[in-house]
């Protein structure tokens, strides 16, 4: 297929009086990871719950490999190659981490037995921990669980929210290690909603800025690495 | 000279003073209205107002000491953690309780020395067991709180009444449709709830179940309003009715018995235990389904299960469809164990026992659900002579449960997928 993976066409959505996406347009090519940066309220949850349709869009729209899914049901969307691993994890806690990940591949359809070697080669750990309670695994353990979950349901895209949020560095450059070597050797195609724009911006082939519910700034990774207003506003200025 | 322990100390008891004065407080507005004044009828048929401050002034200084004592030795802390060593022993407890359980409830109507009486108290029992297993699913494990609950009991009940009234159809052709007809009402009442979540949704099922009593006692020309039905058609053996007559097609003729009346029993008592188990079967097998998986899920975390794509709407539906539909079946029995239902039998305080069942018995637990249901019902039995103190037993009872144990009785929810029982 020629045209992007996601292509996010002009997309407005909000909660009640609130408007936090105002007309958003980016697109993610088919083997990319792409990342969205930008400050605490800009709109960057919002823009990946409702490419999965919750908040539904109020103007624009979403398309998935040219077809379109803005009015589709969640369920459907989440069907159809989606995956989300959301801010702050939300991990079923009085699950064990094995009924964690078999959530995942269900809700999709997928075949649980099929997806977990897969899951388990990229994060040792939950093959260790399968049967302990999700409640009680330690935060980078309980992020590894969350990116495991969404890959269970075999996703042509993934979504993530802040994977690195409240890790400890080591830990969270293991986080992106993995993602790189899903996209890298699976080509799995990412969108990474990310608050450590300097990691990210490592990671990413393309970012995007997002500022109070639009996009002010696009390009490539390093690109957007090298331009002052980033660094300034996003890298803390002083490197 | 103070200490910093001693600093604390004082601390604590400042504050369980606080409270236990702010209890008392609470306690003496409650009781100079309720205990305080009291109305008689005097020898002239007036009413009389008689004071009883003496009685306030004791309950106040009981609430205080009981409030200070417990302030004392319960920290919020240890009560909110179930005993670890304790749940597990009690799990080991379990693997050998059930089967006992379910041994000594199949054998029952054989144990010497158990009557008619005792049989009836059983099938009682058995009633609030299933019927706690049914809205387990519902509170339990979809995480869904419905206080009206009692509704599909209600609608279980008038419609095997009504269609073996208007229809003459057999207890066994209603039973299957007083669930399906329960579950229809299920979905209905899941519906306009499907966006609420914790107090909204337990005020909107509260109304929902009042609204049913509320129409079962207006539509007299369908239900008979407070009269209620009678004559409701007792269950047949499978057709062989079981009548003193002892003719040839009637249970004791064919086979061969002696006519009794605590054959019925006897038979009810099985049928009984056979829909609980019923209930208990399908609600354990469900939750290991898919479906069952995603309504723990839901109870888990509800946009964790939006974001993993699950189909909200239809496992709530399915949830509240399959908790009615087994308060339907539980309904079609008590009809035709009773021979005659009235609103009188549905209201909330039926609701509130049930929840109370599942509550106590650790939500999501099916043994612990037996248990308060032979508990709770049971007590209920043993403390009639003590007539109007019976609620302040139980109240008492409730509180203390909810002390000692706050996940219940049996508070611990073992996974529905095993290590062993999978491959890598
Ligand atoms: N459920 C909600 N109801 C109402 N307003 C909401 C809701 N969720 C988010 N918002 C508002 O929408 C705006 C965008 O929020 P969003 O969560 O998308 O920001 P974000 O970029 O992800 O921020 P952060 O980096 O802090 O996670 C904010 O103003 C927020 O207050
Ligand atoms: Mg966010």
């Amino acid at each position: 297929m020629a045209g992007p993976m996601l292509e996010i066409d002009n997309l407005s959505a909000g909660y009640g009086a609130v408007q936090a996406l105002k007309g958003v347009s980016l697109h993610v090519e088919k083997g990319e990871i792409v990342t969205l940066i930008g400050a605490n309220g800009a709109g960057k949850s919002t823009l990946l719950m409702s490419i999965c349709g919750d908040p539904r869009a109020r103007a624009g729209r979403v398309l998935l490999d040219g077809e379109d899914i803005t009015a589709k049901p969640t369920h459907e969307i989440m069907r159809s190659g989606v995956a989300q691993a959301p801010e702050g994890r939300r991990i079923f806690p009085r699950m064990s981490v094995l009924e964690n990940l078999i959530m995942g591949a269900q809700a999709a359809g997928q075949d649980p037995d099929a997806e977990l070697p897969g899951v388990f080669a990229l994060f040792p750990r939950l093959r260790e921990r399968q049967s302990q309670r999700g409640g009680t695994l330690s935060g980078g353990e309980q992020q590894m669980l969350a990116i495991g979950r969404a890959l269970m349901s075999r996703p042509r895209l993934l979504l993530l929210d802040e994977p690195s949020l409240g890790l400890a560095p080591l830990i969270s450059r293991q986080i992106f290690a993995a993602i790189r070597d899903l996209n890298q050797r699976e080509g799995l195609t990412v969108l990474l909603v990310e608050q450590n724009a300097n990691q990210a911006l490592r990671l990413a082939h393309r970012g995007y800025v997002l500022v109070t519910g639009r996009i002010t700034m696009s390009g490539s990774g390093a690109d957007l690495l090298a331009r002052s207003e980033i660094r300034d506003a996003y890298l803390g200025g002083g490197h | 000279m103070t200490t910093p322990q001693s600093a604390s100390i004082a601390a604590r008891l400042r504050a369980a003073t606080l409270d236990a004065l702010k209890a008392t407080g609470i306690a003496f507005g409650l009781f100079v209205v309720m205990v305080g004044l009291r109305t008689d009828i005097g020898p002239t048929g007036a009413l009389l107002l008689r004071t009883r401050w003496p009685d306030v002034a004791a309950l106040c200084a009981a609430v205080f000491i009981l409030r200070l004592v417990l302030a004392l030795s319960v920290r919020p802390q240890q009560a909110a953690v179930t005993p670890a060593r304790w749940a597990a022993g009690l799990s080991r407890a379990g693997l050998l309780f059930g089967p006992a359980l379910l041994a000594l409830a199949l054998i029952l109507p054989f144990i010497p020395g158990i009557g008619r009486y005792e049989l009836d108290l059983g099938i009682l029992v058995l009633t609030y067991v299933m019927l706690g297993w049914g809205l387990n699913i519902v509170v339990g494990l979809a995480g869904l709180l419905d206080l009206g609950y009692v509704a599909f009991y209600a609608v279980g009940a008038y419609s095997y009444a009504l269609l073996a009234q208007y229809f003459g159809l057999s207890f066994w052709i209603c039973l299957p449709l007083a669930g399906i007809l329960a579950a229809f009402w299920g979905v209905l009442l899941g519906f306009p709830v499907l966006r609420l979540r914790g107090d909204y949704l337990a005020i909107v099922t509260l109304a929902f179940g009042e609204i049913i009593r509320i129409v079962l006692l207006n539509w007299v020309s369908l239900t008979g309003g407070p009269n209620g039905i009678s004559g409701i058609p007792r269950p047949t053996f499978f057709g062989l009715p079981f009548s003193m007559g002892g003719g040839p097609g009637t249970f004791a003729g064919f086979f061969g018995l002696e006519p009794n009346p605590s054959h019925r029993v006897i038979f009810l008592y099985y049928l009984i235990l056979a829909l609980a188990l019923l209930t208990n079967w399908v609600a354990m097998r469900i939750r290991r389904q898919p479906i069952g998986r995603a309504w723990e899920a839901l109870r888990e975390d509800e946009v964790a299960c939006r974001a993993l794509g699950i189909n909200i709407t239809n496992t709530k539906l399915t949830a509240f469809a399959l908790g009615a539909m087994f308060a339907g079946f539980a309904g079609a029995f008590f009809a035709t164990r009773q021979a005659f239902i009235s609103p009188e039998s549905f209201t909330f305080i039926e609701s509130a026992i049930i929840l109370a069942i599942v509550v106590l018995g650790g939500l999501g637990s099916q043994i612990g659900i037996a248990v308060a249901a032979i508990v709770m019902i049971g007590g209920f039995e043993l403390f009639r002579d003590l007539d109007e103190y019976r609620m302040l037993v139980f109240g008492g009872a409730m509180v203390l449960i909810m002390v000692l144990r706050p996940r219940g009785l049996v508070g611990s929810r073992s996974p529905s997928v095993l290590l062993g029982a999978r491959r890598e």
